[in-house]
């Protein structure tokens, strides 16, 4: 039998999102990106570097600082035929923009029955961990999860960040696309060189375990995994799922997973109250009450504006806070 | 700086020509065109009223005095134009072709009326205020992208122009050198505020400066002058030289909408006495006289037929089939979520008999 080689090249988180941008580039002419710096620069973490060059300042368009106005005109753009990708510089800096996604952005398939989508994408680097100024670091996705009318996808490695940016901007609905950016760089992944996606609404196991589930997705992941692997040691087998897309979220493999452990910890960096680890923890709730054997808990940032880089490891979610809250389930 | 952006007008008060250049383009057929299409959606905007005080529609938002601004920079538009309104400029919607039963529906809480004509690239109307400029310049950097000759225009007041929206609209499309025409009908009031409470300058045309584009200054209770001004805009436009920025000034007689009382903030009555001087349909039908263009029949025929037309048009709306709940769940997404999905399942199995 012949087996079709698929070509891989080892890509950081952050290449393969250019990676993804360049096939989607390639492949359809109105597919177009909007944003600050991100032409000549190649946007201030070179997720589109090289692509003004090879596909031109129409295609690859370096816009005044302007994100409601940039947001919006991809608005325009969006329902006129073009499928605009933006990019946000920091998640922090969209609250200018806020007004559009919420008020048009999210709901024109709604109030015109359709006759106007928006096939849109908006990336947006997020979180605390890489000592940057103020509202640089902020990860407010639960703002985005309680819009109807946008999906919320966050990659965690190279792979899903390709897939997953090209699902996006396949996506007939605007997609709210936040990158971990503290693991741009963190490692690379083997990354198919070929056009592939990776399925919005869908989790993925990432180590099976039979004791606790931990549920995590973005920068948490590696703290997740090294909890995990902490308690290892003291026989305690974890099952973590990296969610991927939090908006549809996964119900089937949370469902999965805490049925078979019986007990959950859920890790995000964004902020306790409201955050999308209460509406997991409605999920578990909905789903599998009569299978847990301990009280669900919530591993997260504070309810603090994130501090200046001096705290900022105070703020975030450690393995070893995790590891506390794993112990807390098990031997309740 | 006022004098720097007079006010084009072409027809004064009385009905005189005031501008002798464009003696020549005044035209029967033209001055005909205009007087129907602002005697319907006056009689419409009456009608619209009407409805809502007696319990037959919502909130209704009414534009009287504004007819002269609405018709001439809609018919000023081509067919493949693109037109962003506010909540105000549905005369300016119907007049570009919006559905006449549609409008009607959109004011009696129905999302149906929010879906435009297949025909015509008409947004539906923005609630926020000045948030849709950028996305007018978007689909006008579309329509260059693409290649054609279409242009866009957006409608705003004179509230809008404080907001960030407003800006960012502007700079996005002068920068991109957008074919689109930033229309603003500076009407007097934002609700209760009166222009002078909402901005320094002395006009809005000004503001173009700032944007390195034209701004014009422009008698919106002349539906001639309205429709050249934005004729000429959408020209530039369509010829690569950008967008502009036009001030109609105007008027509204009534309240800003059925919920809205502007005695509170205004002399009504000192409104109402600038009737005689500036309702725009007064003044075409004054024009229309002098020039020998009018006819007691021809405008009798037309208000029958507008009449008729409205009847109809009320009738089908009240006649609409019930509202299906189904609706608010099946647009969210063109590729479904479980959420809604289940949402919507659990609410039929719910309600069967309880609505």
């Amino acid at each position: 039998m012949v087996q079709t080689m698929i070509k891989t090249k080892p890509l950081t988180l952050i290449q393969a999102i250019n990676d993804g941008l360049k096939v989607m580039l390639t492949e359809d002419e109105n597919t177009l990106i909007l944003g600050e710096d991100i032409g000549k620069n190649g946007g201030v973490f070179r997720a589109t570097v090289g692509l003004q060059e090879q596909f031109g300042e129409q295609r690859v368009v370096d816009t005044p600082l302007s994100e409601a106005g940039f947001v919006g005109a991809a608005v325009g753009m969006a329902l006129n035929g073009l499928r605009p990708i933006v990019e946000i510089q920091f998640l922090g800096f969209i609250y200018p923009a806020f007004e559009q996604i919420a008020t048009h952005v999210t709901r024109t398939r709604t109030r015109t029955m359709g006759h106007y989508s928006l096939p849109m994408v908006i990336r947006a680097p997020y979180g605390a961990g890489v000592r940057s100024p103020e509202i640089h670091s902020d990860s407010v996705e639960a703002l985005f999860t309680h819009l109807p009318g946008i999906k919320v996808v966050c990659p965690s490695n190279a792979y899903d960040a390709k897939g997953l940016v090209i699902a996006a901007i396949e996506d007939p609905d605007p997609v709210m696309f936040l990158e971990p950016m503290r693991l741009y760089r963190g490692e690379r992944n083997d990354v198919p060189e070929e056009k592939y996606t990776v399925e919005i609404g869908k989790g993925k196991r990432l180590q099976e375990g039979e004791d606790v589930s931990i549920l995590a997705w973005g920068a948490m992941i590696p703290v997740a995994l090294k909890a995990a692997e902490k308690m290892k040691k003291e026989n305690i087998s974890c099952d973590v799922i990296d969610l991927r897309t939090l908006y549809p979220l996964d119900r089937d493999i949370i469902a999965e997973s805490v049925q078979k452990t019986g007990r959950a910890v859920i890790v995000h960096e964004a902020h306790a109250t409201g955050g999308v680890g209460a509406e997991i923890t409605s999920v578990i709730n909905d789903t599998s009450f009569l299978y847990l054997r301990s009280p669900i808990e919530r591993v997260t940032g504070f309810d603090v504006p994130i501090p200046l880089f001096a705290l900022e490891n105070n703020y975030l979610p450690t393995p070893e806070r995790v590891v506390h809250s794993i112990k807390k389930v098990v031997e309740f | 700086m006022e004098a720097n952006y007079p006010l084009f007008q072409i027809i004064d008060k009385d009905g005189e020509v005031t501008s002798a250049d464009y003696q020549d383009l005044l035209t029967e057929e033209q001055a005909k065109t205009y007087y129907y299409h602002m005697l319907r959606i006056r009689t419409y905007d009456h009608k619209g009223i009407a409805l809502q005080r007696q319990g037959r529609i919502g909130t209704y938002v009414p534009f009287e005095g504004q007819e002269g601004s609405q018709v001439g920079s809609a018919l000023a538009l081509q067919n493949d134009d693109w037109l962003f309104p506010t909540y105000r400029d549905h005369g300016a919607t119907l007049t570009f072709g919006a559905d006449l039963n549609r409008m009607l529906l959109h004011w009696n809480g129905r999302i149906e009326g929010c879906v435009p004509s297949l025909e015509k690239n008409i947004f539906p109307a923005s609630i926020p205020i000045a948030t849709h400029l950028p996305h007018a310049a978007g689909a006008a950097m579309a329509e260059t992208y693409k290649g054609t000759k279409n242009a866009a225009i957006a409608y705003f007041g004179d509230g809008a122009t404080s907001e960030g929206d407003f800006h960012e609209g502007l700079n996005i499309a002068s920068v991109f050198n957008a074919p689109v025409v930033f229309f603003n009908q500076n009407n007097g009031f934002a609700i209760s505020l009166p222009v002078k409470k909402q901005m320094n300058s002395e006009t809005i045309a000004q503001k173009a400066e700032a944007y390195g584009i034209p701004g014009k200054r422009v008698d919106g209770m002349d539906v001639f002058a309205v429709n050249f001004v934005v004729k000429e805009a959408l020209e530039r436009a369509r010829n690569g030289e950008g967008p502009t920025l036009i001030e109609a000034v105007t008027w509204r007689f009534g309240a800003h909408t059925t919920a809205d009382d502007p005695s509170k903030y205004r002399d009504q009555a000192a409104s109402d006495a600038t009737r005689e001087e500036r309702d725009p349909v007064l003044r075409l039908e004054r024009f229309m006289k002098k020039q020998n263009m009018w006819d007691d029949a021809w405008v009798a025929s037309i208000k029958e037929e507008i009449q008729e037309e409205l009847d109809t048009a009320v009738s089908d709306m009240e006649s609409y089939e019930k509202a299906n709940s189904d609706v608010m769940f099946d647009y969210v997404f063109e590729k479904p979520a479980w959420t809604i999905e289940e949402q919507k399942k659990n609410f039929n199995a719910l309600k069967g008999g309880m609505f």
